[in-house]
Parts: C-alpha cells; structure tokens; sequence
C-alpha cells in the first residue's frame, strides 16, 4: 500500500508540517485525530510502525507543538501542557490499542502459516505387546488375588510322584496313560513334562500353611499332535482350596464369581458329573458364554470337585479335617472361545501380528 | 462305546422317536460324555427293499467274463407297482445286470432301486451295460456297509430269513438303527457295556431298567467240565491274577452259518466288524454284558487249563500269527502243550476256532486288572477285551455271560449245549463301605434327605442298611470304582442332579498379594513390551547343536535334559537357552515379509544337575517321609526362568518425515540393561566371548558383585547366515531370576542436594584396546566423591588421533551436599581423576 494514499500520512511526512500552537485547541486536536486516522489505517505491524513515527516521531506535528510549551509564558504554560499532555495521551492509547490488535492478528497468521498435515505424522515410537497367553494368565491371577487368593507356581520338569501318585492315579491305573506323557530319558529316573498344573497344588499343600487358597497357572505338556486345537505345549491354570467345611456348592460359587468376571455378568456355569483321580465328586465345567460367536451357548471350559482324600494324605493333611476343592481350565481353549481365536496354530507360531494386534490388552 | 439304540431299548425306556442325539443328552447328564452319532441312513437311502429273482440269463461277454441278465420282482405278486422313480417299472419286474453268481432263480435278494443312494454317494440309477438297460442293483453286504462280501451278493434265506416281496430291505437289515457314541470315563468299566449304559440311561431318565443279567437263567452242571487249575503264585501286589474261570462246552457248532442281520447291524453299529457267526457271537456278549470271552476249539485242547504266570523264555504263537515272547509277569492260560493264551488280551493259535472246528469251549474268566494292563501295553496289544479287563469286569457276571454265549450259538449255530461247567475260583469279599448320616450333605451342601441318600444308591445297585451313625453300604459287584464315602457321595450327587448344587461363595484368608518374585517377573515382562518389544512364546524342545551352541560360551558338549519320547526326534531335548526357538520365530516372522522385529520371551529353561531324578516313586495316599521328598525335590534339574529378545532392521517404523535407527550390537545390552532397570538392579557389562555371538561385539552380562547374568551383542554373522536371518541381527538372554535375586527388599532414599552445579569435560587419549567403562570407572573413582555423575559423550579416532589410539570424552557433573563448590575444589577433583587415569592406562589429556 503506498503511502500516498493516506494523505493524512503524507500530512505527518511532509518535510515542513504545519506546527498548530500548543494552546491552538482546534490545531492540536486536529492534528491528534490525524494521528488517530493514521493509526486506524495500518493495516500491518509495519504501517503501524511508519504512522507512529510521523504522528510521535521528534518531527511530528505534536513533538514539534510540544516543544514550543518551554517558550512560552507563565500564564500559557499551564494551558498548554494541559492540552498537550491530555493529546499526547489520547494518541499514544490508540497507539497502543492498534499495536495490540495488529500483533494478535500477525500471531494469529503465523499460526495458520504453521498448520501441518496431521495425518502425515510419522508413529515414531516402536509399539510392543504382550502374547495374550501370557495377558490372559496375568487377568485371571488378577482376578484371584482380588479374592485374596496367592499365586503358586511350580517346575515344568517334574517328578513323577509330584504329577501322578500324588495326585492319586495309581500306577497301572488308565487314567495315567490318558494323560499322553513327556518321559525324560532315562525313563527309571521317574521324571517328566508334568502333564498338568496340579503338581503345584501337592507342593502347595506341602509347602503352605492352612487353610490354603492358591491359583497355580503355568505350562503343561502332553503329547498331543499340533492341529487347529492341540498343541503338545500348552497352559493351564488351577485352582484349590483347602479349608474347614469346604463344599461343593463352594466349589460353584467360586467358578460362578470367577466365570462372571472373565466372561460379564451374564455368564454362568454348568456342573456334569466327570472322573478324574485327584477328585472324588468330579465335574465337568461347562461355561454358559453370552458372546459366544454364533450366539450363547454352553461351552466346555475345564474339570474340578472336591479334592480326594488320597491327595490330602499324600501331603500329610487329614482330609477328616479339612476338605478342599480344585478345578483346572486351559488358557489357550479359554483364549479361543473367549477372544475368538480360530486356530491354535496362531498362538504357537509367535507371528507378531497375532500379539500385536492384543498389544497389553485381552 | 457306541449304543445302538435298537440294543439299549431291549432293557432301557427309550421313546421310540428318540434319536441318538436325544438318548446320548440323557446320558450326558450322568457323567458320561458324548462324542459322535452313528447312523447309517446318513448315508444310505431306500428304495432297497425285497426281490425275488424271477429268471437269470448267463451271457458270456468278449472279456470272458459272464455276467447274470435277471429278472427281479420286487412287488408282491399281483400287486401294483407304486413307487414312480425314474427307471422303477410300473410291471413290479426290474431288468437287472448282475455279476456275482451265488445265487439261482427263486432267490429272495435285497435290490437297490434307481433313485437309492448308498455309502460313498453311490447313486442308482437305470443304466444301459452290456447291452441292456439295468434297472438297480442287486447288492451285496459290502455295499450296503454292512461288512465283507464273504461270496457275493446277499441271499436272504441264507440268513434265515424269507420276508414277503416288496419288502424294506433296509428295516430287515437294521439299517434305520442307530448309535449314540460316548466316552467312558477310566473309572467306569461298567459302562462298556449296552447292561451298564442302560442302568445309566435309567438313571438319567428315572425310568425302569431290566438287568440283561437278570434275563438269562443258568444251567445246573450235571458233570465237571473241562478242568481248570488257578496257579497263580506270584500276583501283582500278592493279588491272584485270575479269581473265577467259567468254561462252558458247546458241541456240533456250524461255522458256515451266517450271522442274522440283526445281530451283525449292531455289531456294525457298535463299532466292531461282523466276522463269523462264532466270533460275532463273542462280540455280542461282551459288548452286551461286559464280559469279554474266549472261545476254544476243544478238541485242540490237551488236557487240563492251567492260569499261571509265564515262565522266562516262554513263547506263544498268538492269534494275530506272531511269536511273543513272554515275560514273567504275563498271565497265562495254559494247557500240557503249554501256553494257549495271555489272559484277558490275546488268544494263542493253536487252539483257535476255525471253519473245521465242531466243539466249542468257552472260557469267561475273571482277571486282575493290573495284571491286564501291563500285558497288553507290554505286548502292545489293546484290544476291547483288555480295555475292558483292565477298568474292572464284574465278578458275578462270568457264568452268565457263558450262558449267554451258549444260548446264542445253540440258537444261532446249531450247536448242542452241555452241562458241562467249571467254575473255578472263590468270590471276593463283598465292598462294605461306612457312610456317615451327614457326610454327602457337608460334602455337596445340599441337605439331603434319607430317602434320597437310599433311593440314589438302591438305583445303582447297592445295598443300603441303616446304622446308628448312618448307613453301611455294599457296592454293587459291577462297580469296583466304589470305595470310599467320597465315592458313594458322587453317587448321591449325581443321580439326585449336580443341577442342585448352591452356589456359596467362600472367605479366602487375608492374601499377601503377587509375591516379590512373581510381581518382578511381571514387571520385566510388561516393561519389555512398553519399551517396544513384541512378547513371543516358543516350544522348549531343541536340538542337541542348539544347545550346544546356545547353551555355553564356548564349544563342547552342553548337558541337557533329553525326552524319551520327542514329538520328533530331532528336537528331542529341553532348551538350555530361549534364543534357538526366539531366533525360529524371528525367522519365521521374516519369512512372512516382517523386516524390521524386536521379540521377547520369558520362561523356563532346563539344566540338569548332578542326580536326575530318583530310583523310585514314593507310594500314592500317604505323605513320604523328608527324606523321600528332599529327593524328589533334589532330582529336578535346575529351572531358572531366562529372558531373551532378538533385534533386526529398524528401531521404528519407516514413515515421511522419520528417519528410524537400524538396531545394533547396543540395543541388545540396552534391553538387558533395561530389564536390571526396572527391577532397580544395575546390569553391568563387560566385553565378553560367546560362540554364538560375533567375537568382537559381545558383553557378558554380570551384577555388581560379578554374579555372571547372561550375554548380549550381535550374532555371530557365520550363524545368522546358517539361520538365514539378516546380517546384524543382535540379541540379549538373561538369567532373570539372579536378577530378581539381587533386587533390594527396600530402597533407601538419597539426599538431594540443591547446591549449583559444576561440569567439567574431560578427552583422554588412551589406547585403542582399553574399554570405556574401565576408563569411566577409573575417573568415577579418582574423581571422589564430589563428583555427582559422570558419562561418556563421545568416542573419537582419525585425525589428529595417533594410529592404534582413541579419544574418550567425558562429562562429569560435581556438587556437594553441603556448599557450593569452588573452581579450585572442582579442578583438584577433575585433575586426580584425570592423574589417576593416566596412572592406569597411561590415558593423556587432549
């Protein structure tokens, strides 16, 4: 924008500006209000700048008049410096109110200057996860602790006693070779991939005081073939509890609350009779799974009851003080129904999509 | 077992327009499980239905073979055809080819009619061969699945049967039965039985049930039969190996007949193949009763049976035509020609039935399980009859189902029964067992009542007699799972319904929460992944070269745990290390187009100390003493849990904009270094030596009081070109637990100064070979205690720097608790630093 189109500006700029009197009240004030003019005209930082120069400046009207008070006489002085001081306030306000408005506005457009593609933001920090095995044990022993339950945890490699006569299944007995053994070599060393978590409810038993309130989860083996739902390495978790008057009703209490908490509030358990050696009544657990995919149904989720009076003796507890409860569930099964996992493959395989796609959470 | 339902209704209630599915959720509601429905007409479909050939026309064809042009009525005579499929002839008479030659004009013959569909999709239909239109078929039993063609087609009167014309072939057959297969659970022998499953079915739908047992009326002996010597004299845990042995002798037995339809559809059904009449007739009673049989030619018999235990080297000829070798502990049944069978699991050769023989001894005998049970998996020779044997056959049922046998192959093979009986052995003690008035109730937590305590076990067969205290009950003989007062409370449980059990939430005692081990595990694990890493879980099998090369620095032979039975045997040992499946699973990510890979694992690894395992198992049911459990304790190897990543490609992902870091040698102790962070241990390393890492770029891990912890570096370039995985590819593992081990139980609060403070660079020129962290350390030391911090910011060599040397520079930070420090107290501090340096590496300032 030129200059010469703001005449008062080319007024203020002219080499031999018209000096009003100091006590010339029409003068000053007309050369106050081209001064107001002039302020209201820049339209930038910049022109503000040029205006205030000429308006303010040593040589503007108003410095110029300014000066003349100190020759005056007495009686003017007075007048004068009245006028002069009440001008050169109203011109420096709008000094300042123009300068305020024009440095908001120069913020505010080097603002919009700086506007970024948000969407072309790079992710620059590496985004890890957890394998949701590994998450799921961590919720469910979460869930137990808040019942004031502890965490027990046992060897992989165990002795046989610890896996199998402990747990009441006696040497020829079927059920043994049901449980599809990992033997170590030498096989007369009596030691193996223990075959379930339940060994570390006999080292509980042992190790613990009563009463005992323990989750045990952890790696199980058995020799099964790798296919879309076996796999020869896989995760358990169990619980016992050993206690004065324990009964089976508590038994299904606890899964009740434990099933509400993985599952909502709209989930409930299912007992069928069952065997199983280290239990004597024995049930079948099945889970009533309301967002079950393909819609709600009974699922079976694991084995439990009462605990058998041989186990209590194999770790020296007189089982006609003290009964208990147990019951044992799969991670991996529990991790396919519960998460819709198709195929057991993608827990073993270690793809990092399959973890990733979790990330902390289950 | 499967369950025709044909059979199961000949003792249990079962609604006729039940299905398999219907019959096996009643069963489920008992405890046993359902496996799998067996129906034929899932995959056979009528019409097949009766025909009467009315005329066969031998035509020789060019390949020299002749085949049968028939004329078959299949409508009553004088009656109207009323089935319209396409190709079925309004006349009533099809035109049929057929090639087999066993039967003649006048035969009664089961015909598939056009529009039939019969096992494998074989869809009939009308269609032009050899020259005629051939209007169905006339099958055999091999095509209907019901078992082998012995010869040919099937005739109808050779069965027995002669059934009007028009007739559905397939109701004749059985062929709209079927099965309901469940699964049995180890305790509950009984229930291979049709006998046991319908007592459960009763069970499970309140609804009478009629013992087989009870239908079948046993002959007085008139005479001895064949004698028999129980001679076992040395059972297995000092029980007699066999305690009844019935023969029954059977004569004029005719092989040649057939086995009835009925009979070989529910053989069929049941899972088991109709072979002979004979042996079908074994089948069936076994499967019916639960008593598995065996049959003998009598007249290959040499004198008296004996039941003893194998002498060493002893040899049978068994039935499956092998040569066994015997072992001492194997039951026999013997006769003077020596052994003519291992009790309970397979029958010799030499006394086996064949077309020839006449007279049939059958044996029903009763043994002990565990006896059973190591024969057969000795021999490798499961079998129906061992399955069952080794659960527990009920003692009563022997002479019964002998009877039975006799009854089938007097009615069905022709043969002439005799009152010739043995019956060896002495019934055990009957199983009385105390239940306690309360017991079931404090046990289950349902008040119940007396009468339902002694309907449910009077339902499964017990006796109940009431006591002052409760009640004292006999087990019944079909169920030696009962023992206990926890038995006969599963019993109660169950028949009155699980479905009533409360739910009563109990107290656990105040909880001290994750212990300190289990909260650090955690705490590294989740601090892995929120640092970036990507959590993996890898099967512990290996290699015998992956352990020895992962799992020791330097080359030899690692001692590993071996399995004695691997999924394959080339990964037939326990891991030492995580890295060999973590490195497999990198792989196998690269494979699938993932180039840039940060992966953990946590878990056990598996080192076997000086005694593996122990020489024997203590005894099940009683607590073993300390000295057993200190070596049972003692026997397992060493089980610590490892933490192991592996990095290759960037440290973020590529993107505009960002310019991501290519992992290296540093991240890998970064991420160990990391891990001692978060448990507030300090990891610190070394320059170290291990096969599998590059020789030049490799930390031992160690703590503070040199506890060596792991290592971390790159990857040998050779291995990771062996492992085809990228050049450069680095990784950590860790022993956790030391860590977790040297974690403080409390940390103690530092002051915290608030003086200014004075940095100080420092630029040593040292040689080329000494470590930074010796030459931190030795400032750290000469420098006192005035210096607050101290880092190295910089490592240098090139220009202006000698050949063989390097610039190391430092920044150190100085503050004091208790003033502000002068320039002079600073410099005194940096200049012994500095001289104490110089003392130990000869280090000059640049």
């Amino acid at each position: 924008m030129s200059e010469s189109t703001h005449p008062e500006v080319a007024v203020a700029n002219d080499q031999s500006p018209v000096v009003p009197h100091p006590t010339d009240e029409a003068g000053i004030d007309a050369v106050v209000q081209a001064a107001l003019a002039a302020f209201a005209a820049a339209s930038n930082l910049d022109e503000l700048k040029a205006a205030r120069l000429g308006h303010t400046g040593e040589k503007s009207p108003l410095a110029l008049a300014n000066r003349e008070i100190g020759r005056l006489d007495k009686s003017e002085k007075a007048t004068a410096g009245k006028l002069m001081g009440a001008s050169r306030g109203r011109v420096n306000k709008a000094l300042a109110a123009r300068t305020e408005v024009l440095e908001a506005e120069n913020a505010a457009r080097i603002l919009v200057e700086e506007t970024v593609d948000v969407t072309a933001a790079p992710r620059r920090r590496r985004v890890g996860a957890r394998h949701p095995l590994s998450t799921l044990q961590d919720r469910v022993s979460d869930i137990f602790v808040g019942m004031g339950w502890e965490i027990a945890e046992g060897p992989e490699i165990e002795s046989e006693w610890f896996n199998f006569d402990a747990l009441n299944f006696a040497p020829d007995h079927p059920a043994r070779e049901m449980q599809d053994t990992f033997f170590i070599e030498p096989v007369d060393s009596h030691l193996l991939l223990r075959t379930h978590t339940s060994p570390v409810q006999v080292r509980s038993m042992l190790e613990r005081e009563l009463p005992i309130y323990v989750l045990c989860p952890g790696r199980v083996y058995r020799t099964d073939e790798l296919d879309a739902t076996h796999t020869p390495v896989f995760h358990q978790f169990e619980g016992l509890a050993i206690d004065k008057d324990l009964t089976m009703a508590d038994l299904r209490g606890t899964l009740e609350h434990f099933a509400r908490q993985m599952f909502g509030e709209d989930a409930s358990i299912r007992l069928r009779p069952n065997f199983f050696p280290f239990t004597e009544p024995s049930a079948e657990l099945d889970i009533w799974h309301p967002g079950a995919k393909g819609g709600p149904r009974w699922i079976e989720w694991g084995g439990c009851g009462m605990v058998n009076p041989n186990v209590l003796r194999a770790a020296g507890i007189d089982p006609e003080a003290y009964s208990g409860f147990a019951f044992g569930m799969g991670v991996e099964r529990t991790l396919m129904f519960r998460n819709e996992v198709p195929d057991m493959h993608d827990m073993i395989e270690g793809d990092i999509r399959f973890s990733e796609h979790f990330g902390m959470e289950i | 077992m499967r369950i025709p339902l044909s059979w199961l209704r000949e003792y249990a209630q079962v609604p006729a327009d039940a299905t398999a599915e219907d019959v096996m959720a009643e069963l489920v509601k008992v405890g046993l499980e359902e496996e799998d429905v067996h129906r034929p007409t899932d995959e056979i479909s009528g019409p097949i239905v009766v025909g009467q050939v009315l005329s066969v026309l031998k035509e020789e064809q060019t390949n020299g073979k002749t085949i049968n042009w028939c004329q078959v009525r299949v409508v009553p005579e004088g009656t109207a055809q009323t089935l319209r499929n396409e190709g079925i002839d309004p006349s009533g008479v099809q035109g049929i080819i057929c090639g087999a030659h066993n039967f003649v004009a006048g035969d009664k013959v089961v015909v598939t009619l056009p529009g039939a569909v019969l096992p494998g999709d074989f869809r009939i239909s009308a269609r032009q061969t050899y020259g005629h239109l051939s209007a169905g078929m006339i099958a055999s039993a091999k095509e209907l699945g019901l078992g082998e063609d012995h010869d040919g087609i099937i005739v109808l009167s050779r069965l027995g049967l002669d059934p009007e014309v028009g007739a559905d072939a397939m109701e004749l057959l059985g062929l709209y039965d079927q099965a309901a297969e469940i699964n049995v659970t180890p305790d509950r022998s009984y229930a291979f039985s049709i006998r046991g499953v319908a007592r459960e079915y009763a069970h499970a739908t309140n609804t009478p049930y009629t013992d087989p047992a009870s239908l079948v009326s046993v002959d007085a002996p008139s005479a001895a039969g064949h004698p028999v010597k129980l001679a076992d004299d040395a059972g297995i845990y000092g029980k007699d190996g066999c305690d009844r042995f019935v023969t029954r002798l059977v004569r004029n037995v005719n092989t040649a007949l057939p086995t009835p339809p009925w009979m070989a559809s529910r053989l069929n059904l049941a899972g088991m193949r109709s072979i002979s009449l004979v042996v079908d007739i074994s089948n069936y009673v076994m499967l019916e009763l639960g008593q598995p049989l065996h049959f003998y030619d009598a007249d290959k018999l040499t004198g008296p049976i004996t039941v003893r235990r194998a002498n060493t080297g002893e040899t049978l000829l068994t039935l499956d035509a092998k040569e066994r070798k015997l072992h001492p502990e194997d039951l026999l049944i013997t006769d003077e020609s020596g052994a003519i069978g291992i009790a309970g699991v397979m029958g010799g050769a030499s006394t086996e039935v064949s077309d020839a023989t006449d007279s049939v001894l059958i044996e029903a005998a009763h043994f002990e399980p565990i006896t059973i049970a190591r024969s057969r998996r000795r021999h490798k020779l499961p079998s129906e009859a061992s399955k069952r044997f080794e659960r527990g056959v009920d003692w009563e049922i022997a002479d019964r189902a002998a009877q039975r046998a006799v009854d089938l192959l007097v009615e069905l093979a022709g043969g002439t029964s005799t009152t010739l009986i043995t019956d060896e052995g002495a019934a055990p003690a009957p199983v009385l067992i105390e239940l306690p008035a309360e017991f079931a109730s404090k046990l289950i937590g349902i008040d119940y009542t007396v009468e339902q305590i002694t309907w449910a076990l009077e339902e499964i067969g017990a006796e109940v007699r009431r006591t002052d205290s409760g009640y004292m009950v006999t087990a019944p003989t079909w169920r030696p799972d009962l023992e206990t007062k926890q038995d006969l409370t599963e019993e109660i449980a169950r028949l009155v319904g699980y479905r009533l059990i409360p739910s009563t939430l109990p107290t656990a005692p105040p909880g001290r929460g994750y212990s300190r081990v289990q909260a650090q595990r955690r705490r590294a694990i989740q601090a892995l992944a929120d640092s970036g890493l990507t959590e993996v879980l890898s099967y512990p099998f290996v290699t015998k070269a992956q352990n020895d090369t992962f799992g020791a620095a330097r080359a030899g032979e690692v001692r590993a745990v071996k399995l004695n039975n691997p999924m394959s045997s080339e990964f037939g040992f326990m891991r030492t290390s995580i890295l060999p499946g973590l490195l497999g699973i990198a792989r196998r990510n690269h494979g699938r187009g993932f180039r840039d890979l940060a992966l953990y694992e946590a878990g056990q690894v598996f080192l076997p100390g000086a005694t593996l395992g122990t020489a024997s198992v203590p005894p099940l049911g009683i607590k073993p003493s300390e000295a057993e459990l200190d070596a049972l304790y003692g026997g397992l190897p060493h089980q610590p849990t490892h933490i192991a990543a592996v990095l290759t490609g960037h440290d973020s992902p590529v993107a505009a904009d960002h310019a991501p870091r290519v992992f290296d040698w540093a991240d890998a102790l970064d991420t160990a270094k990391l891990v001692g962070d978060v448990l507030g241990v300090e990891v610190v390393v070394s320059q170290g030596a291990h096969q599998a890492f590059h020789p030049g770029r490799t930390a031992a891990l160690s703590l503070r009081d040199g506890t060596h912890v792991g290592y971390a570096g790159e990857l040998h370039p050779k291995l990771l070109a062996e492992l085809d995985l990228p050049e450069r590819t680095v990784a950590m593992e860790i022993n956790a637990d030391e860590l977790f081990e040297a974690a403080a139980d409390v940390i103690v609060a530092k002051e915290i100064s608030t003086f200014p403070i004075s940095t100080q660079d420092v630029a040593l020129v040292v040689d080329a070979g000494i470590v930074a962290a010796d030459v931190l350390e030795t400032l750290r030391e000469g420098a006192g205690e005035l210096l607050e911090d101290i880092a190295l910011f910089d490592v240098y060599s090139g220009a202006g720097i000698e050949e063989g040397k390097k610039s190391l520079a430092f920044g150190l930070r100085f503050r004091a608790a208790d003033r502000t420090l002068t320039a002079d107290e600073v410099s005194e501090a940096r200049a012994a630093a500095v001289a104490l340096a110089a003392e130990r590496f000869a280090a000059v300032q640049r």
